[in-house]
């Protein structure tokens, strides 16, 4: 098994990191949150595979007579793009509420907190 | 018994059901009245299974048990600090419902359901993340509190200020979740185990600690300390806090951010306090460093504050510090003094925050300044105020005192004077607005600023500006206290509670003659700085050094997610000489 989809894992969530860090616009920086999630859902698969193994799915399949890869993993990469989807429902409603209150998605622009 | 562990979680979860699907036709007072029922049946519930908790309980949710040692089930553990910690969220939920009976204005006119159908679901997101017995379902429960809290949080959605902080918060809680869940999978990876207990169990199988079992710590952890509000994990904190309406700041501040702390108490406790994990003298090291830090500067920057509800959110900052330190020593006694410390801290917090809420109604801001003298009427709410802040300060026999009394002897050594320090300048701050706002004690603070957020022209959370403050508004807060007095002053509370962490590992916590001392000493040192801001406000100066801290929360996303990252490497730059020793 190469170490490349662990590297790639990492790249994409840092890459998203480096998104959130530089945005200009919330509804970019909410994609790009996605983007850090995305890694996540690399990373699992990965943990799960097998060589030559084949889909945990055995409605045409004997069970012993093939591997197949780790079925936990793509119950959790389930259960995270459901948890995923909800997070971003919710942060682009309040990004639309911040653009109709504000007038603005920059985040440069919003200056009603701090100190 | 332990079959009635995944109903703790379920009950909340049909009352929202429930609430949202009926709450279109309900009046008001029925879906309160349905809400805060299946609330306290909850707490009741937690509180049953609490006095069952010895020897802990384990569920295999569906019936799912191991075969062979082997389980692909949902665990779940009942045990003393989860149970603990589940009836806390519970009766702190009961309360804010308590507090917003009747008076709290809903956006949503015309669906009575909506809001206590989201204080059920946040209710049943902490239950379940308190007693999760495996890391994965930690980490769903965990989201489904922080989306819960982000819309609780922007809940007034026509308020500029709470659409802003709402959104810091979502996107700062949910990276952290999203690193929590990087570290789950390597972990998985490591061991093909979920199970909390099974994982440590893997990772001492493995042999010594690698680059691995590093890195998973460091991205836990990193999830788990947002939530807690670890500097520089923290900037969310004050944002939303300030912004979220009362009673679900009362939440917030009482006991989903000490959720986080109870998280790294039970993930260091079970997974990685192995040889095949981290060893202890590193965790020490990487709390103690990271709590001294969050202790400083959420006490700086506490004393700062003119917005109340920054200053009281603030305040919960440096605490989380305190607690971290506690955390850290992984001592029975020290367990023993955090657990008492959070939950009193849990009541008296909560407590203040419904006191400024009254203010906020009443008056129609949080502003310290703006509200120089301006409640002297409200004696009752002035009277709880004081005795909040005393008891934050530490004055026997709260049960803040007791628990800080015995950290500190578990403790010890130079850690004793921050902890002093830290309980002195957060009371204070809170005492001197006490002092201005509800005496006009010193001269009226000049009104200008340039840079920080103010609490003026805030809008009160009721239809209209409150003639008076209702009776369920002031109850709430001297329940709160009075419990949370009760925990330091009835003698059996205390030795429940030691015997409830931790067993008979430790002696009950009990109070000693240098723990009254050092009590009396923060108690006395935060009248006396209270006393000398308010009538000498330029002796103390006016706090110019602080600026570059002050800067440094500035109300940008892409700053604190920056500072996220740099928390991360810190964490594991701490705990790096086990991979060098190993």
């Amino acid at each position: 098994m190469s170490v490349l989809p662990y590297l790639v894992a990492a790249w994409v969530f840092l890459v998203g990191c480096y998104g959130l860090a530089t945005s200009r616009n919330l509804i970019h920086a909410v994609g790009c949150l996605a983007v850090c999630q995305s890694a996540t859902y690399v990373l699992l698969l990965a943990v799960g595979y097998r060589d030559g193994a084949t889909a945990p799915v055995f409605s045409d399949l004997k069970p012993g007579s093939r591997p197949v890869v780790d079925p936990v993993v793509q119950a959790l990469a389930l259960t995270d793009v459901v948890v995923g989807a909800t997070v971003t429902a919710v942060l682009l409603a309040l990004v639309l509420q911040i653009s109709k209150l504000h007038g603005t998605v920059d985040p440069d622009e919003l200056s009603e907190l701090r100190g | 018994m332990h079959h009635l562990l995944p109903v703790l979680v379920a009950v909340p979860l049909l009352g929202a059901t429930l609430l949202v699907t009926a709450g279109r036709h309900l009046p008001r007072a029925a879906a309160e009245t349905v809400g805060c029922l299946f609330a306290a049946g909850t707490a009741a519930l937690a509180i049953a299974l609490l006095l069952n908790s010895s020897p802990p309980m384990t569920d295999w949710v569906g019936g799912w048990t191991p075969e062979g040692g082997e389980s692909v089930g949902i665990v779940l553990v009942g045990d003393g600090p989860g149970l603990g910690m589940a009836a806390l969220a519970s009766l702190l939920t009961v309360a804010a419902l308590a507090y917003s009976w009747h008076y709290f204005d809903e956006p949503p006119r015309r669906h009575a359901g909506s809001f206590p159908a989201l204080m059920l679901l946040f209710q049943g997101g902490m239950c379940g993340f308190a007693i999760a017995g495996d890391l994965f379902d930690a980490f769903v429960f965990f989201e489904l509190m922080s989306v819960v809290a982000y819309a609780l949080t922007g809940h007034r959605v026509e308020e500029p200020k709470a659409v802003q902080g709402a959104l810091s918060f979502g996107v700062l809680n949910s990276l952290g979740a999203y690193a929590m869940l990087m570290g789950i999978g390597l972990l998985y990876a490591r061991t093909g185990e979920l199970a909390m207990t099974k994982i440590g169990e893997g990772l001492d199988r493995h042999g010594s600690p690698d680059a691995l079992t590093l890195a998973a710590f460091a991205l836990v952890l990193t999830g788990l300390l947002v939530k807690a509000a670890a500097v520089p994990f923290h900037f969310w904190l004050p944002d939303a806090h300030a912004v979220a309406p009362t009673p679900v700041c009362m939440l917030l501040s009482g006991v989903m951010v000490e959720l986080g702390a109870y998280g790294v108490w039970r993930v260091y406790r079970t997974v990685f306090s192995g040889p095949g994990g981290i060893p202890a003298s590193d965790l020490e090291h990487a709390l103690v460093v990271l709590g001294a830090l969050t202790g400083l500067v959420g006490a700086v920057m506490c004393w700062y504050q003119r917005h109340i509800k920054r200053l009281l959110a603030y305040s919960t900052v440096a605490h989380m510090g305190l607690f971290l330190i506690g955390i850290g020593a992984l001592s029975p006694e020290a367990d023993d003094g955090v657990a008492l410390y959070i939950l009193s801290h849990a009541g008296v917090k909560a407590a203040l925050f419904a006191c400024t809420g009254a203010l906020l109604d009443r008056y129609g801001s949080v502003d310290e300044h703006a509200l120089h003298g301006r409640a002297r009427e409200l004696r009752g709410v002035a009277v709880l105020y004081v005795a909040g802040a005393l008891s934050l300060a530490g004055l026997p026999p709260f049960g803040i005192g007791l628990g800080k009394a015995v950290l500190e002897e578990a403790v010890g050594g130079p850690l004793t004077v921050l902890f002093v320090a830290v309980s002195a300048v957060t009371a204070g701050a809170v005492l001197r607005v006490a002092a201005r706002v509800f005496f006009g004690l010193g001269p009226r603070p000049d009104d200008e600023s340039s840079y920080e957020t103010t609490g003026k022209k805030e809008e009160p959370e009721t239809r209209s500006r409150l003639s008076r403050v209702p009776d369920t508004m002031t109850a709430v807060p001297a329940v709160l206290l009075v419990l949370s007095l009760a925990m330091g002053a009835v003698p059996g509370f205390a030795a429940a509670v030691g015997h409830a962490v931790s067993g008979r590992a430790a002696p009950a916590p009990h109070w000693t003659l240098i723990g009254v001392l050092l009590g009396l000493t923060s108690t006395l040192l935060a009248l006396g700085l209270a006393t000398l801001a308010a009538t000498r406000p330029k002796l103390l100066g006016d706090g110019a050094w602080t600026a570059p801290l002050r800067r440094l929360q500035s109300g940008h996303i892409g700053d604190y997610v920056a500072w996220m990252l740099a928390g991360t490497t810190l964490l594991a730059a701490l705990a790096l000489p086990t991979i060098l020793n190993g």
